[in-house]
């Protein structure tokens, strides 16, 4: 797919998203403090009757947003990554063990959120929500996507989670081809056949830029946006193992639980195939700009080639 | 007050045929709910689903053999039901589940949570005008989870009037007396300095529970706190402030006893 490369942040396409829902009455928009960071603000801005504060209380919001569904509204909840993992028990409890339609969004996801330090580097989100029975799990790549996706959620039946991230990237979709996107199903990016490379969030520009550079060296590479966690689509991974004989996986989260380790957990039960994961090591991040801590960790261009190729020579 | 000594027998029995359960603060809760649902409960036993009910949210979710005797004295699930209380498949799950038992508003057994979640159903009664009002019923050890508090502010800062909380002050938790484990203090204040109208009674006197829920109910101005006083194990001499009748099933000879004194 092609696409230009005007940036926009997840979060911004989550705000925006927010506003288009408005239209639906039974929509309503619960905040603990955080609104102009995760983009609540903008539906509180044109509907505050239906924008809720809960202040800097992450576990009432979660059961507020409970009660909320039980009767008969739908709740988006959002705070950062980091703080919706405070109210974790809540959401498990709460939320997804009644199956009540709550929709969460936790930004500034991932050590991408840069300076301000491990502390708000959310690297474990996305692992302990995929292990809630019946949480649908998704990350974006860019505004446009987040933004279709989180509409989307308006028809979705189960509790949520979604991450966005606080930096702009450029768009990898653009205002034509993101209306194809759905939940649950992996985005084919790039076809190739030597290499695939699945991706979520902002590692997925990382992705397509190194298959880009893979390319300049001969190697055809696949690249997919998959951005949903939960459930895993195992058809577009059975189809690349098949094609391209290795897998690379390409995450700002820990290399334990997340993308990597749903698709390890497919593969080696459905068609055992080699495989390389990019992401954080089983340590916590630190302060430093976003570049240059992707870089530091591991988890950019550069590392998805190096991967790349291990993955190729263990074919 | 005889179907609230029914219910006692149904909360003994229940929990007896279980081998487990927690009949101490059922026992204790008991006389406020049979209260609150004979009165100005809005509830239809023949549509418990029905959409613009009140909501009764059993926070204490280990009490609830509490809830299953009063649905079971309403009609709304049967003896077998009951019968079958803590067993694969059963409808009357251990901690109550609004999953798998109708007339159940909340999914409890993690303690701190149904407060907030009465808070979510009160505001969306309100964004919808509706008539409903939810009642929570927490416990006294329960108020230790600051979650309590979180929703204590919420609710007076969103000017809640719709909902109402009852505090089963039995002065007894799971290990022990709370004087021992974690003494709160004086509930009622603190409900009062987030801005509730308190009320405080004797939970076992049905003339002042009917008279305290129907001040809540036609107090729509803040949200209400009912502190209930009230004896663990009431109603069983041997389970009255007895802490090990927490989370214990009486064995064959103490239901005798048990039964003896309810009849």
């Amino acid at each position: 797919m092609s696409a230009p490369s005007k940036g926009g942040a997840s979060r911004d396409g989550y705000g925006s998203a927010l506003l288009k829902l408005a239209s639906d009455p039974r929509v309503v928009v619960l905040e603990a403090d955080l609104g102009k960071s995760t983009k609540s603000c903008l539906f509180r801005a044109e509907n505050p009757e239906r924008t809720v504060s809960l202040g800097i209380a992450e576990q009432n919001m979660m059961l507020v947003s409970a009660g909320m569904a039980a009767s008969g509204k739908i709740p988006f909840a959002s705070t950062f990554a980091i703080f919706t993992e405070r109210a974790f028990e809540q959401v498990r409890n709460g939320i997804a063990r009644p199956g009540l339609v709550v929709h969460i969004c936790g930004s500034h996801g991932g050590i991408h959120t840069g300076t301000d330090g491990s502390s708000a580097q959310s690297i474990e989100d996305l692992a302990i929500y995929r292990t809630i029975p019946n949480m649908t799990v998704m990350h974006p790549c860019d505004d446009l996507s987040a933004e279709e996706l989180t509409i989307q959620l308006l028809n979705h039946d189960k509790p949520s989670y979604t991450r966005t991230a606080r930096n702009k990237v450029p768009r990898v979709y653009d205002e034509n081809n993101v209306s194809e996107l759905r939940i649950g199903k992996g985005s084919l990016i790039k076809e190739g056949k030597d290499v695939a490379i699945i991706a979520c969030g902002v590692m997925v520009n990382e992705a397509k830029i190194a298959a880009e550079k893979l390319s300049e060296e001969g190697i055809s590479v696949s690249v997919v946006d998959m951005h949903t966690i939960k459930p895993l689509d195992g058809k577009i991974i059975e189809k690349l193992a098949k094609k391209c004989g290795c897998i690379v996986t390409v995450e700002d989260h820990s290399k334990i639980g997340g993308l990597g380790g749903g698709v390890a957990e497919y593969l080696s039960k459905n068609i055992p195939t080699p495989l390389e994961m990019v992401g954080v090591d089983d340590r916590f991040g630190e302060s430093g700009q976003t570049s240059e801590l992707m870089a530091h960790m591991g988890i950019d261009y550069n590392a998805i080639i190096q991967a790349s190729h291990a993955a190729i020579k263990r074919k | 007050m005889e179907i609230a000594r029914k219910c006692r027998i149904d909360i003994v029995e229940m929990v007896h045929k279980a081998g487990a359960g927690h009949p101490g603060g059922s026992l204790s809760a008991i006389d406020f709910i049979v209260g609150l649902y004979g009165t100005e409960f809005r509830f239809n036993p023949n549509d418990p689903n029905w959409d613009d009910r009140d909501r009764f949210i059993m926070s204490k979710g280990h009490a609830s053999p509490a809830v299953y005797s009063m649905l079971h004295q309403l009609g709304v699930i049967t003896k077998d039901d009951i019968d079958t209380f803590r067993t694969l498949g059963s409808t009357c799950q251990g901690h109550v589940d609004m999953k798998w038992t109708e007339g159940v508003d909340f999914s409890a057994g993690s303690l701190g949570m149904g407060l907030s979640f009465g808070l979510g159903c009160a505001m969306a009664a309100k964004m919808d005008a509706s008539e409903r009002n939810i009642w929570v019923m927490i416990g006294d050890g329960e108020t230790q989870e600051g979650q309590i508090w979180e929703a204590a502010m919420a609710a007076d800062f969103h000017n809640v009037g719709n909902l109402n909380v009852v505090i089963d002050r039995n002065r007894i938790q799971n290990d022990d007396f709370m004087n021992v484990q974690m003494e709160i203090g004086d509930i009622g204040s603190k409900f009062e300095s987030f801005g509730w109208k308190v009320v405080e009674i004797d939970g076992h006197n049905m003339k002042e529970i009917v008279d305290a829920v129907k001040q809540a109910t036609e107090n729509q101005n803040e949200p209400c706190a009912i502190v209930a006083h009230t004896i663990k194990g009431k109603g069983v001499s041997y389970m009255e402030n007895n802490p090990s009748f927490h989370g214990k099933a009486p064995s064959d000879e103490e239901l005798v006893i048990a039964l003896e004194e309810l009849s």
